[in-house]
């Protein structure tokens, strides 16, 4: 049985505070995230009671230490957006997850407005700092001295395939799909062979196959167990192998293709057909591969490259969706997959307006033609370091998207509007609007739950099915209810 | 004094009804593209982290997820 298509991506940005004595990046982030916040009248909590991020895929709860949460600051390190997602300080870094989407397009307008939305906390919050001090925030994955910091996905899945069935058919895809959403970085890190540049920021970080672990001997597979929402029928596939992109047309296919590809698994349609002799090799290998076009080796004896691979996924794409699952943007994706597999295969460096590695490094090679610098260079470094930055004068992105450089999917504005507007056709629109519109009566929020703090106590709503909660099933009634009204119609429904 | 920018999207217009129309075809727009590098690295020099060599060693980050 095939579930919906949704979507949600979490990033991990890096910070620093320029000139301060010493770096406090847990103090930083809680400043940033705190910023933000206190534009808001509303202060609403996390609702750590529907969080098990120690439950395996595979079947049981990891025997780790507890993960403790610290009650005391859960409202000074969370935000939950009006837009559905989420904001906070995880570890020594500010987090934003985009809400629930159904598509790729929607998943790269709220992803974007989370850009903003660090940017606007960067501004709120640089008030509080000494006149020669300045933070930056950096949407990278690396500070390339061995810390590494994620970027995440998320895709809902059926519970009926077998996790086996995940782990062969996606393997092969992570460790080749980085040719199309790799970030580029100069130079190895974590002990892997020296480079002077590489397509993935993250490939020198994977040590394993699967596993549970998302910080130490990071595995391709994590096996998180916590699908935010009904665990009988779902699934929530936590996929932590892929980089922090800055294109919009690399988020974009990223987010795309892998759906698709997970489609296919949920058909049973990859099986063992393209597992990889030594796939931890593999994915160092075709990351240190300019030319994309390295042969490594199959389980079955066959040498193939990473374009021959996925260029085998999206055949299989073509043949096996249906009428009804090739909506307009999936189309699209496959159209555009296409293209860029085709392009890689031709020349590489005509992808230089499109996928973030490419588009980083003729940035480098011009900047190193026209100075002679060696690529070990510190300002070498700092161009690959400030590609990433998130300030719209500073950042090279910003400023090769600002001069038309970059192939865009969406317009300004429609990111803009992202920050504030919930998506309309998942839950994420409940959530948001509860929070505009009943946010002094909410005393805290999950993925899944949202506990109302009303006149005769506490009224905890569950929201365990993604796809629901939209605009269309339940926008009539948030716009004419009181929030008692709404708690009591919706406690109504249920029993 | 709020900057332009928290100005800009301060200003939005909060309309929940607001549907923006999503056309993926629409952005085939090549043409548009430059490849021009040169203006950029003009100024890059300006816009470059000053010390680099400093900065780069003293961004140190710790490991997330």
């Amino acid at each position: 049985m095939s579930v919906p298509t949704i979507i949600g991506t979490e990033t991990e940005f890096g910070i620093s505070v320029k000139n301060a004595r010493e770096q406090d990046p847990i103090a930083a982030s809680t400043l940033v995230v705190n910023a933000y916040k206190s534009r808001n009248l509303t202060s609403v909590s996390w609702d750590y009671g529907q969080e098990s991020p120690l439950m395996d895929a595979r079947g049981y709860i990891a025997e780790t230490d507890t993960i403790q949460n610290d009650e005391s600051n859960n409202n000074v390190i969370n935000d939950i957006l009006i837009n559905g997602g989420r904001y906070y300080v995880d570890h020594a870094h500010p987090e934003y997850c985009t809400p629930e989407c159904t598509n790729a397009r929607d998943l790269v307008k709220y992803e974007k407005a989370g850009e903003l939305i660090l940017e606007l906390s960067r501004l709120s919050a640089e008030e509080l700092l000494l006149d020669n001090q300045e933070i930056i925030i950096y949407k990278n994955n690396t500070d390339y001295k061995g810390h590494s910091y994620g970027s995440h996905e998320n895709y809902l899945m059926s519970r009926e395939v077998p996790f086996s069935d995940i782990v062969d058919g996606l393997i092969p895809f992570f460790v080749t799909r980085q040719i199309i959403t790799g970030s580029g970085k100069v130079g190895a890190e974590n002990g892997a062979d020296e480079t002077e540049y590489q397509i993935s920021q993250r490939a020198d970080f994977f040590e394993k196959e699967v596993g549970l672990s998302t910080m130490v001997e990071r595995p391709l597979i994590n096996t998180r167990d916590e699908p935010h929402a009904d665990s009988k029928e779902y699934r929530r596939l936590h996929v932590i192998v892929g980089d922090s992109n800055m294109s919009e047309f690399s988020i974009y296919l990223k987010v795309g293709i892998t759906s698709i590809v997970l489609q296919l698994i949920e058909k049973r349609i990859i099986g063992k057909k393209f597992c990889l002799q030594n796939p931890i090799a593999a994915i160092k290998t075709i990351s240190r591969d300019l030319s994309c076009n390295e042969k490594i080796e199959l389980q079955d004896g066959r040498k193939l490259s990473a374009i021959e691979i996925l260029q085998e996924y999206l055949s299989l794409a073509h043949q096996h969706l249906t009428q009804e699952e090739r909506t307009p943007i999936v189309e699209d994706i496959l159209n555009k997959w296409d293209f860029v597999l085709q392009s890689l295969k031709t020349d590489p460096l005509s992808m230089g307006q499109y996928l973030d590695w490419v588009i980083k490094k003729k940035l480098i090679d011009a900047y190193v033609e026209r100075h002679g610098f060696d690529w070990t260079d510190a300002r070498i470094r700092m161009l690959d370091l400030q590609y990433h930055d998130t300030r719209p004068e500073k950042g090279l992105y910003a400023r090769l998207q600002k001069n038309g450089h970059v192939k865009r999917i969406l317009t300004h504005e429609e990111i803009v509007n992202a920050i504030s507007h919930p998506p309309m056709d998942t839950r994420a629109y409940f959530r948001g609007t509860c929070l505009r519109k009943f946010g002094s009566d909410i005393h805290s929020a999950s993925w899944n739950s949202i506990i109302f703090n009303g006149p005769t106590g506490f009224d905890k709503i569950m929201m365990e099915r993604p796809h629901f909660g939209t605009h269309e099933i339940v926008g009539e009634l948030l716009n004419n209810s009181t929030v008692v009204e709404l708690v009591n119609k919706i406690k109504a429904d249920c029993n | 004094m709020p900057s332009e920018k928290q100005q800009e999207y301060r200003d939005h217009p909060m309309n929940e009804n607001e549907e923006i129309q999503t056309n993926p075809e629409h952005d085939d727009s090549v043409d548009e593209l430059t490849d021009d590098l040169e203006t950029l690295l003009d100024e890059i020099d300006e816009i470059l982290e000053e010390d680099s060599e400093e900065f780069v060693e003293n961004f140190i980050q710790r490991g997330g997820q």
